[in-house]
């Protein structure tokens, strides 16, 4: 068949019957919004205080610092605090919370230009002010990502439409149901990079999603759809650049350094939508499944709006076994419900009780699964021990430091064992020792 | 909005580091396979040594999981006899010892399997030899008289030499036709004898994706192109490899054995290599050792040499030029 891949990876049930096909809708206008004011690089400092009246597209919050996007209201009303919060990425952050008017009202913006009449100085001027960051979970502002280092450019840019995590919908969605705005937004990212060609590499399972852009981008030479193999993690930033380049990210450097500028499908569409409506990301579509829910649904919603509102929306009927922020793969489960959305949070998934039974760890049987899964090479069997064992020497020469944390090893062991935060930790160990050593 | 109970504002709900979905194959899943897969060899022992095989080989099993299960129980340890790995250590024991074996041998080596080399490493996981296979070598050294020379032929009442040892020249009698060796009628242990057997159960395993191809695969391959090259009288490349294939337990050593997973390499190139080493220890041994067989000796060597094996075939770490170990 010749579908391009990497090499490694899983194949956990796709799990998108419930949402894939059902078209996005827009939630209702929530009440209250909680708007973190760390939300890719530095945090933010409020611009706003608490009794002021903000308006949709409002920027609320910024910072001097050069790692950083700004965050803007997303609904209109008053500001009735800013407090820390437990954001779902697991931390902490001071946040802009918002009481709706009910009118939601929007800052009267430039209304929007064409990329045509943009330089990419305006465009990269734009991808700052409009907030934009990785939306696929990392949060890193989009700005930071398209500067190069001096010496470097980037020769290809590649929409990841993969989507690999099982239950995850929302990428697909906007590629069936926003396909020019896709493709033009990929158009300003070659033109802000200077790149020659352009990519969307989609899994062959998503076939309506295929042949929408394929359609789309008939007329264009530089841009190709490429469909991949659908295998986890396919959409993993080193994974798809291999998949479709057939080049490597080098161990500890950036994927710059292999020329190629991957983003998301939700960060492209909302450059488009800065571009040619001018507004800031405010929005965006979620992914809100699982079994105890009646109405799974592909969610356009507002920045700041709580699990629990979405949660109800789609009828949650039935016990929470587990609460994940993204997906089943590399998610992060959740204590409490009333977490805001974050630019980067692409699905609210439930598990049942069921479902989310805690599994005994066993030993390891040295079964090798663990070994033919990983994507990135390494024997995270191996690695276990040496974290556990705070053998960080070993663990350095096994490259622990590379690890995606992508969960392949721990999703196929027989043993169950806890694979991923024992790396994750001796990852942070090894690379702090390393930041010690500069 | 919200008006259920699901609003919690306290840390309630369960959480775990991801991936929170596991692939749904277990440690119990993949030894019941495993058992599975020895099944036909097990009812072609029954049927060409009788019941005395069906005997021995639940006894085996018995031992191996009151032995396992006693052990665990007298270290305050967690019970874990239904993963199946005892009841697949045991199996593997009965399989290694002749229809005519005495009762008693197969109790000792059941026990010794699993409370000596399994247990005191640490029960599955920790042990670095193959528990079955170091006790038939340690039943070998104790009491040839029952393990080597004369076996009971099938079918039959009467005992002979291994087609082995008449090809080796260490025994005298006629050779059992190709055919006799494929389908096992032919002088053994209880489950080695019949290849077709092993096969469809080996087979299996791979198609269940319990076991890699590589293992077997590069063993038998070895074998097989060694014994061709050097195996004959008349020079080189005059040897007969399908008669070194078909005999002497390779097919029960190269899928069930060599591919134990505690005792052989995580890595795929490492199995390829434990692969081949053992196929050339085995002809190493056939050929110019004193024994007729080389199976068992060839798996308990490698398994001593799987860390090194590990070290030098660690793959290749995405982003590097080549593996480091
Ligand atoms: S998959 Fe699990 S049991 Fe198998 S080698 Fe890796 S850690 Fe060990
Ligand atoms: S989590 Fe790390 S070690 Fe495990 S498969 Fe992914 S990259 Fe490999």
């Amino acid at each position: 068949m010749g579908l391009r891949t990497f090499v490694g990876g899983v194949h956990p049930a796709p799990s998108k019957g419930r949402t894939g096909d059902s078209p996005v809708v827009t939630a209702p206008l929530p009440q209250k919004v909680v708007i973190p004011l760390a939300q890719g690089g530095a945090p933010c400092d409020p611009l706003v205080k608490v009794g002021d009246k903000v308006q949709v597209g409002q920027k609320i919050g910024e910072s001097q610092a050069f790692v950083s996007a700004p965050v803007h209201a997303s609904i209109s009303g008053n500001v009735t605090a800013i407090e820390p919060v437990a954001c779902p990425n697991g931390r902490t952050s001071l946040a802009v919370v918002i009481e709706s008017d009910g009118n939601d009202i929007w800052l009267n913006t430039t209304g929007g230009s064409s990329l045509d009449a943009m330089s990419p100085a305006d465009i990269k001027g734009l991808v700052r002010e409009a907030g934009l960051v990785g939306m696929g979970g990392a949060m890193f502002p989009t700005h930071v990502k398209i500067s190069p280092p001096p010496g470097k450019s980037f020769d290809a840019v590649i929409i990841n439409g993969a989507e690999c995590e099982p239950y995850l919908t929302c990428d697909q969605r906007l590629l069936v149901e926003e396909t020019e705005s896709i493709v033009l937004g990929l158009k300003a990212w070659l033109k802000v990079t200077g790149a020659k060609k352009g990519y969307i590499g989609i899994e062959d399972n998503k076939r309506e999603a295929i042949a929408a852009i394929k359609a789309a981008v008939t007329e264009e030479k530089d841009i190709e759809v490429v469909p991949l193999m659908t295998k986890f993690p396919q959409g993993s930033e080193k994974q798809l650049i291999a998949s479709i380049l057939g080049r490597e990210v080098p161990s500890g450097g950036l994927p710059v350094d292999a020329g190629a500028l991957v983003q998301n499908v939700g960060t492209t569409y909302a450059l488009s939508q800065a571009i040619t409506a001018g507004k800031p990301l405010v929005e965006r579509v979620v992914t809100v499944t699982g079994t105890p829910l009646k109405k799974p649904l592909n969610i356009r919603t507002r920045i700041g709006t709580l699990f629990s509102d979405l949660l109800s929306f789609c009828e949650l009927d039935g016990e929470i076994g587990k609460l994940i922020s993204g997906g089943p793969m590399m998610g992060i489960a959740q204590t409490r419900a009333d977490v805001p959305v974050l630019k980067g949070t692409s699905g609210i998934l439930v598990l049942s009780p069921q479902e989310a039974r805690p599994l005994p760890e066993r030993a390891c049987i040295r079964c090798g699964r663990c070994v033919d899964a990983c994507p990135i090479g390494l024997i995270p069997t191996l690695l276990d021990q040496y974290c556990r064992h705070e053998m960080w020497e070993q663990a350095t020469q096994g490259h622990v430091a590379d690890c995606i944390e992508c969960g392949s090893c721990a999703y196929v062991c027989p043993s169950k064992r806890h694979l991923v935060p024992a790396l994750r930790l001796g990852k942070a160990e090894v690379m702090a020792q390393r930041r010690r050593k500069k | 909005m919200a008006d259920k109970n699901i609003l919690l504002s306290e840390g309630e709900l369960l959480v775990s580091s991801s991936p929170h979905i596991r692939a749904e194959e277990t440690v119990d899943w993949l030894m019941w396979q495993v058992v599975i897969a020895l099944l036909p060899a097990a009812i072609s022992s029954v049927y060409f040594f009788g019941f005395r095989s069906l005997f021995l080989m639940v006894l085996g099993v018995a031992t191996a999981v009151l032995t396992e299960a006693a052990v665990e129980k007298a270290l305050g340890k967690e019970i874990t006899i239904k993963d199946g790995s005892a009841a697949v250590t045991g199996l593997l024991l009965a399989f290694n010892v002749p229809a005519n074996a005495p009762w008693w041998l197969v109790v000792l080596g059941a026990i010794f399997a699993i409370a000596v080399v399994k247990q005191t490493f640490g029960g599955l996981g920790y042990n670095f030899v193959n528990p079955a296979l170091t006790a038939r070598a340690f039943l070998l050294a104790a009491w040839p008289q029952y393990l080597a020379g004369n076996f009971p032929l099938p079918l039959d009442t009467i005992t002979g030499a291994t087609p082995l040892a008449i090809l080796d020249g260490t025994a005298a009698g006629t050779l059992p036709s190709y055919l006799d060796l494929f389908l096992g009628n032919v002088g053994g242990v209880l489950g080695e004898t019949s290849a077709l057997a092993l096969l469809v159960g080996g087979l299996y395993l791979i198609w269940q994706k319990v076991i890699d191809w590589r293992t077997p695969v590069a063993f038998i391959g070895t074998v097989a192109v060694l014994s061709w090259a050097f195996g004959g009288n008349g020079g080189l490349f005059t040897g007969d490899p399908l008669y070194h294939v078909l005999a002497g337990g390779l097919m029960l050593g190269a899928f069930f054995m060599a591919t134990d997973y505690v005792t052989s390499p995580v890595t795929p190139k490492g199995r390829l290599g434990f692969g081949v080493g053992c196929g050339i220890i085995t002809v190493l041994i056939r050929l110019w050792g004193g024994y007729p067989e080389g199976v068992s000796y060839s798996i308990l060597l490698m398994n001593l040499l799987v860390p090194f094996l590990e070290r030098w075939t660690v793959p290749r770490v995405y982003g590097t030029k080549s593996a480091q170990a």
